[in-house]
This record gives structure tokens, C-alpha cells and sequence, in this order.
């Protein structure tokens, strides 16, 4: 099971006397043991990938094989932690090895002391499908089931008793349909590159909630969606990605930082534990895994981690939990790809990515949706997938882009011109699309109010139509406008500055409830209603505009919920008698 | 790593800043070698790429007069180290880190890897204590904090040694007077600028809280790729060892870009866009990096590279990776520059990242994150009538679009164009802003809240 180091280029490193490896084996490579996977064979030679710098490496080293794929540890106790991309817990090495990250660290990913209280569910006797529930323990505020592993079948043999155990403790044991004994732990691994089977895709459900009304209220995520969020540098993908995993309305958070700053992470790790999860009032670090590859990390690490996040997302999802994953940014993941690519001197596709760029993308999508899990409870679940993509000089004819696009479901197109005039978040409403308001429609309908759907069109419509204007306008000026399109382009700048104009950093506007949402696009429709009865009654569309009831409609972000709607119903008051009387407003 | 130094004459292959030396089974990746020509000079080299029988070098002080026969080329067993000391503030090096200054060697101090080690991010620190530069454009829209990375976007012929030296100069924490250095790492820059930073910091006095690396536009291509990392090692020294906030200027990225690509060509590499290899990113990645504060230590790292973009275009791959490493960029305009505009900064298209945890109450003043929103609002909106005038005129603009208008060319030349003379603080800039914000009625004012208008609008101070 050893072979020998026979040419080190970068983090591709060949070995010869490996006959018998697998494809996508682990290895621990040289002398210092460096994590490293195979993903390629040759007669005996082997090219490994090393997840960790190869700086020193020399050839005739060892390389040993561990006869197992790359895989991650699930279990209780993933909420909370911080991995890089081969789930190494980072806050660990920090303790143990101090600040700067050392070659070789070799940590466990669930702490192996630690106990959690179990409680029994399943009884000896009971058949054992995979999914089918052995018991639970409280992770947080989480009740985290402890399922049967996927491949054990047969009936439960015993069952711990109710009790303190460790992650390695056996806590049941299964006969299997042939026979053995199989022991059960709360550990278990699962290969990142292999999807997490499920009983069936179901069709998409309810609106993934983010408080952010440009998303929820124009281009609205489901649930198990897939959301791509391509745009230049300086055009507030993080930001969007960090908002999400704040205030979307998730159980559980996976954030995958691949290839991205250093300093964003910190960040994240500064800001979740002391913020509030909207849904339940508990610190938000509790319903986060975070895993940060920044992008001085080894590279093929960062090709691991959204593999790693999407593993621990269908792990919490198989319990009937809601999970969203962010990855930020995807890019820098199909980068890494093309790196390797690189170095295995494969023939190049586009722009140099390797030709199976999108049947990776294609299949790490896939892994998102509406489910119902395995097992006799016959939950449903779902993992959200809102990959940031950072196309280069902003373009996004490129590749990464493209194949996206090709597989997501709603496309949030971040603008460079949007952001420069601080317009955030700047999502471009001309561009961007979502494939699921039918769907998200029957919600507010059901939840918030009934004109969700035709305030969104309408609103969208005089959006369009303002850019058609400002064709216009470029040409011959704005004076010439008949006044029912000056009022068309006066409505258009309320809805970007009061409605689409969000301010993260806003203490109130940050997160924008749905019923807020309705309320606001409610205000800013019957303005436009009624000045247009009013414009086509004669009045000027600048004297509408300097009616003090307009005034109202500016700056509606930042009222607090709980406030809003009592400064709801006196503006639509004042509104109505505004506008019946026009001469005699009272301010 | 252990293996000791061997000596080899084996050079089968020479090809641009590339050998091949065949018969040495046991090079480490990394590895420093010592590189003796045949009329004796010494260069220095870094194994690329190792194999059983085969190591591949690049020469950092090129390949020519290097032979097949006579060179001889030894393994160190290490990878490529300098000696750090306190003494090495004041000092001047070349790219490779020889003295120039006629000082001498450095007295043996700590021997650290150039390559550096990632910080664990969990133990990174966020940036959040602001740096006044005395430039509006900077302090007031685009904040730069202690531990940042922030490039300067140029283009040839525009003032960016002259902002990056002002900034060197006028940089001052608020409330704070704790030890600072700067670290000038320069690749391929011309004498005249090399010259121009040398004069810069010897009238301030600056010199003698600097350490200078400078490989000019003559000196060997491939030691660019080197120069930062010993600017960053030094760097790091001194934050990290000796709690000294250190400013880094780094200038030219975009020759650094070009040696690696030089390296990435010798090796038939499939190139990424415009010849640059495809591990670009990754590769600015750990020089961009290295900038940040650590939990527990005192000292910070605070990164100024100048990238020059070729032909002013922003989506170059060199702007265009570096824009998606750092905190956000400072972006000089050809256009204002023409217009006698100093400094020529395009506030549109810059940004700082790390801007809203570095200002707001208690650190700067609680109006400074929405009279930034606002300034850029307007001049968005007034640069926009500009080009739309352009075509069909003013007759039909309207008075509140007319105070758009306005409001942009006094900005540019009031608040922008501060001149070269001393800076502003962060009060005044705040209090210019209002000065123009004044020319707009409170309910054009939409991004700043009614409460800070009342407070702030007149130009007076807290």
C-alpha cells in the first residue's frame, strides 16, 4: 500500500508503485503526511492531488494509500464550526497550533470528547431501513436524528439506553439481512463527491424568505432552489451571499468560502455569533457550518470544499431540515479545477477550463432540492444552493457563467453601474430572472395578501417601461414626454430608491419581513394608481411629485416592523385625501 | 526537507528563465538552488518542478551566460529564506535582497521563508480602526483601515507614485500614536521613480521608518517575482515580531504579472486569458493575502499595490484578479487628470471594502457611511445629465437636474480636486460634503436619514 514520489509540480504530485489505487483515493503524501487524492491512474503511476502545500516535498518520498475516498465526518456537533475545504476544524488547529496554518495538522472534525444526551426512539426488533430513526440528541436547539447509515438493512439488534454518549460510542446495533453485527455510532463518513440518496425529488414548495425585497419580492427562491449571483468585483456578491445566510429563513446554514478573502471570514465569524436568528431568536453561528478555504489556502482544497459543504448540507437535510448553502464563490472553485486541469496537461475547453467544467457544475446543482428523505418517516427536506460566480472583467459570456445559468433556476444579476452609484443591493431588475413566481405566487397569496402577483407585475412593468423612456429621453430630452410617461418614469425612481434600494448595513432595513414587503409595494402601486387617475384629470405630474404625501414613501426602509403598519394606514389616509384634494392637503 | 547540500554540473537544458538539471533524484519543490556560471558570478534559483531524475529552476537573475558544461548548480536543501533584523529599518535592497545602500549585510536577526504561511482565518482580527490619509476621496468615500488591502488602478503617466507617497506621508490613525513602518517593495519601476521614492522619504524623514526593495526596470525579470515576498516577509517581521503597524506599497503589480507569465510561457503552460497562466489568482492571492491583523498580536498589515492597467482597461486579467482579492480598489481617472484634477481619483468605480466596520459613531462621525451613499447618489445622477446634455443640450432640463449638474463639477473640482498642498481630516472632508450636499433640498437628500440631516446639514460639526 506504499508508493514513492517520482515528480512533485505544484500541488500535482505522481507516484509510481501504485498499482491496485483507487480513483479519487485518499493519500497522505511524503514524510509529513500531506493529505492528497488520486485523480488520475497510469499503469502504476498514480497523480495525486495534494490538498496542502507541497513545498519541500521530494521524490523517492512515501505515499501511502488509505484505501478510502475523500469524505467527511457527520454527526452532532458540525453546527458552530469553522473547516477549510477538507473539513479540518480551524478554530482546533488555531488552539493547538497557533495562528498562522501549519503543514500536515490532522485534527477530527467532530470533537471525540464530547457527549451529547441521547434519547432512544427506535425499539430492538424494530426493521432498519436506512433513514429510519434510532433516536436523537439536542444539538443547540436543533433535535439532530441520529438515522440508520445509508447500506445498513436488516432489523435493530439493541439500543442504548437513554444516557450520555461520545460520537464514537456504539448506540445501537443492527442485524443485517445476512447475518452480521453491525455496530452503530453517531460518526459516520460519507464520500463528499457521491450525492446522498433520497426516497424522491419532490416539486418545489414554499419561498426560501430572505428579507431582502428585491430577492423575495421580484426574483423570489424556493426552498431547495438553485440561485446563481454572477458580478464584477465591487458589486456586492459577498454582501448578498452574507445577507442570505443572516436572514433567510433556513433551519441550517452552510457557507462555503471558496477561494475568497480572508478578512470576510473573520467577518462572519465576527458578526453570526452575535446576531440573531430572525426565526428563533438564538445566536446565528448555532445554525451555521462555516467552511473557509480563503484564497492563500492549497488550492485543491478549495476544490474539495463545496463538496464538503454540500455533503454536511444533505446530511441535515436527510433529518427534514431546511438547509441553504451559499458558495462563494464558484469560480474560484472551477479555477482550481482549471488549475489542476492544468497541471495534468489535459487537452483545454473554453477559456482553458477543462471540458467537464459543466457536467461538475451541472452535477454539485443537482445535489439542491425539494426531497423527501429516506426512511419510514417520509419527511421532506431541502437543500438551497446560492452560488456567487465572478466573472472576469464582469463579463458574463464566460464559461463559468454560462453553464450556471444553464442549471440554476433564478439568476440575480449583479451591475457594476448599480453598485457605483451605491445602489445595493445592486441587482440589475432588466437582467436578472427567477423561474419560480408561479410556485412562490400561491404563498403570499395564502400567507400575506392576494395581489402579490399583480403588484409584482406591475411594478416590473413600469420598470421596463422606464428604461424604453430613457431611450428617449438620451435622444430628445425629458421635457418632450407626454406626463402619463413622466409619471411613469417619477413611479419607477420610487421603486428603485424606496423599494429595490436596501441597506444592509441598516440595523432595521437589513431584514425586511414579508408582510413589510407587501405593504410597501402596496404603498408605492396605489401611488401610481392614483396619480394616474390624476394625470389624466389634468394634473402635472410635478405637482404630484411635490405633494407632501410623497415625501412619505421616501426612505420606508428604515421604519421598524413594528411600527410599519400604523405608518402604513395613515399614509395610505393621507394618500386618498391627497389626491381627492389636492388643493387642501393638510402636512 | 533534511537533505543536504549537493553540487551538480548536469545543466542538460537552458530556455528562457528556465534550466533542466538532469541526475538529481532528491530536489525538494521549492527548493533554493546557488547557481555558479562559468566566469564565476553567483545567481540564485528555485526548483519548479522536480522529478526523479530531472529538476526544473527558474533563474531569479536570468539565464544568460549560463552553459551546458561548465555551470554548476547547488542544492540548498532549503527553500528560499532572508535574515530579518530590527536594523533592517532605513535600509535600501535591491529585488533579490542584496544592499544597495552600501550598509553591509543584515546583522543576523531571525531567518524566516519567504513564501510565508497562511494565516488561520479564525485567528484573523477584522479590520475596523481607520486610517485618515488627509484625501477626501479616500477617507470620505472609500475609508481605508488598519489591515487592509486597497490597490491603486493607474495607468501610465498618471500620478499614482505621487498619491501613494502622499498617502506614505500624511497616513495617521485616529487617536493613536503607536510605532509605524513602511515597506516599499518595487518591480520593475524606473529609475526615475525609484529615485522619486528615494527623494520622498528622505526630505520627510520617511527613511528612517522604511525598508526599500527595488528591482528597477533594468534589473532581471524573473527576481519580480521574488521582490514581494521579501517586502511582505519583512513586512510580517515586523508586525508580527515586533508590533509595528507596517504600510506596504507594492509597485507594479502588472510587472510582477508579467514575470510570472514570462516563468508560465518558459513551461508550455496552458495559459488563462491574455498568456497569463491560469494560477494568476491563486498566486496574487498569496502576496494580497499577507495584509490583516492576528488576534493577540499588536501590529497590523496594511497593503497599497499599484497595479498599472494597460491601456486604462479595468477588466485586464491583472486589475481584474487583483480587484477580486482585495478590499476594494482606488481608481484614478485619465479624464480628471487631464482636467488638472489632483488627485485624479474616480470615485464611481472605487471602493472599500472594509469601509462601514472603519467608520460611523465613535470612530469617525455617525453621518460619514450615508453622506458617502449620498455623494456617490449625486454624482452618479449628475454624471449621467452630463453625457445626457452632451447630446440634446440643457434648455430641458429641470432646476432640480440643473443642481445635479452643478453639484458634479463642483465635487470634482472641490472635493476631489483638493490639490497636492497638505490633507484634510475626516471632519473637514465630512464638512466639504455637506458644503455641496447644501446645494440639494432635505427631500433629495433620500439616502441620508432625516435625523443626521438635521444634525449635520450647514457644514457645522458635532
Amino acid at each position: 500500500m506504499t508508493g514513492r514520489i517520482i515528480r512533485i509540480a505544484g500541488p500535482v504530485v505522481e507516484a509510481d508503485r501504485m498499482r491496485g489505487a483507487l480513483m479519487y483515493e485518499v493519500v497522505h503524501v511524503g514524510g509529513g503526511a500531506l493529505i492528497g487524492e488520486v485523480i488520475g491512474l497510469s499503469e502504476d503511476v498514480a497523480t495525486i492531488q495534494v490538498y496542502e502545500d507541497t513545498t519541500g516535498l521530494a521524490p523517492g518520498e512515501p505515499v501511502e494509500r488509505t484505501g478510502a475516498p475523500l469524505s467527511v465526518e457527520l454527526g452532532p456537533g458540525l453546527l458552530g464550526m469553522v473547516y477549510d475545504g477538507i473539513q479540518r476544524p480551524l478554530q482546533v488547529i488555531r488552539e493547538e497550533m497557533g495562528v498562522f496554518i501549519v503543514r500536515g495538522a490532522s485534527f477530527p472534525a467532530l470533537d471525540r470528547k464530547r457527549t451529547y444526551i441521547f434519547t432512544p426512539e427506535a425499539a430492538p426488533g424494530a426493521a432498519a431501513t436506512p433513514g429510519t430513526v434510532i433516536g436523537t440528541v439536542q444539538e443547540g436547539r436543533f433535535t439532530h436524528s441520529v438515522l440508520i447509515p445509508h447500506g445498513m438493512e436488516g432489523t435493530i439488534a439493541s439500543v442504548a439506553g437513554a444516557g450520555e454518549y461520545t460520537v464514537t460510542e456504539e448506540i445501537a446495533t443492527i442485524l443485517s439481512t445476512d447475518g452480521k453485527e453491525l455496530p452503530v455510532t453517531m460518526l459516520r463518513r460519507w464520500p463528499v463527491r457521491v450525492t446522498r440518496p433520497v426516497a424522491e425529488k419532490l416539486k418545489p414548495g414554499a419561498p426560501l424568505i430572505t428579507g431582502q425585497r428585491v430577492i423575495d419580492s421580484f426574483f423570489p427562491i424556493v426552498k431547495g432552489g438553485t440561485a446563481a449571483v454572477p458580478g464584477p468585483f465591487g458589486a456586492g456578491k459577498t454582501v448578498v451571499q452574507h445577507q442570505l445566510a443572516k436572514w433567510s429563513d433556513a433551519d441550517i446554514i452552510v457557507y462555503v468560502g471558496c477561494g475568497e478573502r480572508g478578512n470576510e471570514l473573520a467577518d462572519v465569524l465576527r458578526q453570526f455569533p452575535a446576531l440573531t436568528d430572525p426565526k428563533s431568536g438564538e445566536p446565528l453561528m448555532e445554525r451555521t457550518v462555516l467552511i473557509g478555504n480563503t484564497s492563500n489556502m492549497p488550492v485543491a482544497a478549495r476544490e474539495a470544499s463545496v463538496y464538503t459543504g454540500i455533503t454536511i448540507a444533505e446530511y441535515y437535510r436527510d433529518m427534514g431540515y431546511d438547509v441553504a448553502l451559499m458558495a462563494d464563490s464558484t469560480s474560484r472553485w472551477a479555477e482550481a479545477m482549471r488549475e489542476i486541469s492544468g497541471r495534468l496537461e489535459e487537452m483545454p475547453g473554453e477559456h482553458g477550463y477543462p471540458a467537464y467544467l459543466a457536467s461538475r457544475l451541472a452535477c454539485f446543482y443537482e445535489r439542491a432540492g425539494h426531497v423527501r428523505v429516506l426512511g419510514p418517516s417520509g419527511k421532506a427536506g431541502s437543500v438551497s444552493v446560492i452560488g456567487a460566480v465572478s466573472p472576469p472583467g464582469g463579463d458574463f459570456s464566460e464559461p463559468v457563467t454560462q453553464n450556471t445559468l444553464r442549471v440554476v433556476r433564478v439568476f440575480w444579476a449583479l451591475d457594476a453601474d448599480l453598485a457605483h452609484e451605491r445602489h445595493f443591493p445592486a441587482v440589475n431588475w432588466l437582467t436578472s430572472y427567477s423561474l419560480y413566481p408561479d410556485a412562490v405566487e400561491r404563498w403570499w397569496n395564502e400567507h400575506v395578501g392576494d395581489q402579490w402577483g399583480e403588484m409584482r407585475r406591475s411594478m416590473m412593468a413600469i420598470l421596463q417601461k422606464e428604461s424604453e423612456l430613457e431611450e428617449i429621453v438620451q435622444l430628445v430630452g425629458p421635457d418632450v414626454l407626454p406626463e402619463d410617461d413622466k409619471l411613469s418614469l417619477h413611479i419607477a425612481e420610487y421603486i428603485r430608491e424606496s423599494f429595490l434600494v436596501q441597506y444592509a448595513f441598516d440595523p432595521v432595513d437589513t431584514f425586511c419581513a414579508p408582510d413589510k414587503q407587501y405593504m410597501m409595494m402596496q404603498l408605492i402601486t396605489d401611488y401610481a394608481c392614483y396619480g394616474k387617475a390624476a394625470v389624466a384629470g389634468g394634473m402635472q405630474v410635478s405637482v404630484i411629485a411635490a405633494l407632501s404625501v410623497a415625501k412619505r414613501l421616501l426612505r420606508l426602509g428604515a421604519i421598524p416592523d413594528a411600527d410599519f403598519r400604523e405608518y402604513f394606514e395613515e399614509t395610505e389616509r393621507r394618500m386618498k385625501d391627497a389626491f381627492q384634494n389636492p388643493g387642501g392637503e393638510s402636512t | 526537507m533534511t537533505s543536504p547540500a549537493r553540487e551538480y554540473t548536469s545543466v542538460v537544458r537552458v530556455a528562457g528563465p528556465l534550466m533542466a538539471v538532469s541526475g538529481v533524484g532528491d530536489a525538494t519543490y521549492g527548493e533554493v538552488v546557488e547557481i555558479r556560471l562559468p566566469d564565476g558570478e553567483k545567481r540564485m534559483g528555485e526548483v519548479l518542478e522536480s522529478r526523479s531524475d530531472l529538476a526544473i529552476v527558474q533563474v531569479f537573475g536570468g539565464t544568460q551566460a549560463l552553459d551546458t558544461e561548465i555551470t554548476s548548480v547547488r542544492f540548498t536543501g532549503y527553500p528560499m529564506r532572508m535574515v530579518v533584523s530590527p536594523d533592517i529599518i532605513g535600509r535600501v535592497f535591491d529585488g533579490s535582497g542584496a544592499p544597495t545602500d552600501g550598509g553591509g549585510p543584515v546583522i543576523p536577526g531571525t531567518v524566516m521563508d519567504i513564501a510565508g504561511s497562511a494565516v488561520n482565518p479564525t485567528a484573523r482580527a477584522y479590520p475596523e480602526d481607520c486610517i485618515e490619509t488627509g484625501i477626501s476621496a479616500i477617507d470620505g468615500m472609500n475609508t481605508l483601515v488598519r489591515g487592509q488591502k486597497l490597490p491603486i488602478f493607474s495607468g501610465a503617466g498618471l500620478p499614482h507614485s505621487m498619491l501613494a507617497a502622499q498617502i506614505a506621508r500624511q497616513a495617521r490613525v485616529l487617536r493613536d500614536h503607536e510605532e509605524f513602518a513602511i515597506v516599499f517593495g518595487a518591480m520593475g519601476i524606473t529609475n526615475e521613480d525609484a529615485q522619486f521614492f528615494l527623494d520622498e522619504f528622505g526630505d520627510t524623514g520617511a527613511l528612517e521608518h522604511a525598508v526599500l526593495f527595488i528591482n528597477r526596470a533594468d534589473d532581471p525579470a524573473i527576481e519580480r517575482i521574488i521582490t514581494p515576498r521579501l517586502a511582505l516577509t519583512t513586512a510580517e517581521y515586523l508586525a508580527f515580531d515586533r508590533g509595528m503597524h507596517v504600510l506596504v506599497i507594492l509597485q507594479d503589480i502588472t510587472s510582477y504579472c508579467e514575470a510570472l507569465r514570462e516563468v508560465s510561457a518558459a513551461r508550455d503552460e496552458v495559459p488563462a486569458r491574455r498568456g497569463y497562466p491560469g494560477y494568476m489568482y491563486t498566486d496574487l492571492a498569496s502576496i494580497f493575502e499577507r495584509a490583516g491583523r492576528i488576534y493577540g498580536r499588536d501590529g497590523s498589515i496594511t497593503q497599497l499595490p499599484i497595479i498599472s492597467m494597460p491601456d486604462d482597461d479595468i477588466t485586464h486579467p491583472v486589475p481584474d484578479l487583483t480587484g477580486y482579492i482585495t478590499e476594494g480598489q482606488i481608481v484614478l481617472s485619465r479624464d480628471l487628470h487631464r482636467r488638472g484634477i489632483y488627485p485624479p481619483i474616480d470615485v464611481l468605480p472605487s471602493l472599500s471594502r472594509l469601509m462601514a466596520g472603519g467608520i460611523g459613531e465613535n470612530k469617525t462621525r455617525k453621518d460619514h457611511g450615508a453622506v458617502s451613499d449620498q455623494l456617490y447618489a449625486a454624482y452618479a445622477k449628475g454624471r449621467r445629465l452630463e453625457s445626457l446634455v452632451t447630446v440634446i443640450g440643457d434648455e430641458g432640463l429641470s432646476e432640480s437636474d440643473r443642481r445635479y449638474l452643478t453639484f458634479a463639477t463642483r465635487f470634482e473640482r472641490e472635493y476631489i480636486g483638493q490639490g497636492r498642498a497638505g490633507g484634510r481630516t475626516i471632519t473637514e472632508s465630512l464638512d466639504a460634503a455637506w458644503d455641496l450636499l447644501s446645494l440639494f433640498p432635505e427631500e433629495e437628500l433620500n439616502r441620508i436619514p432625516t435625523d443626521l440631516i438635521e444634525t449635520y446639514r450647514g457644514g457645522e460639526s458635532e
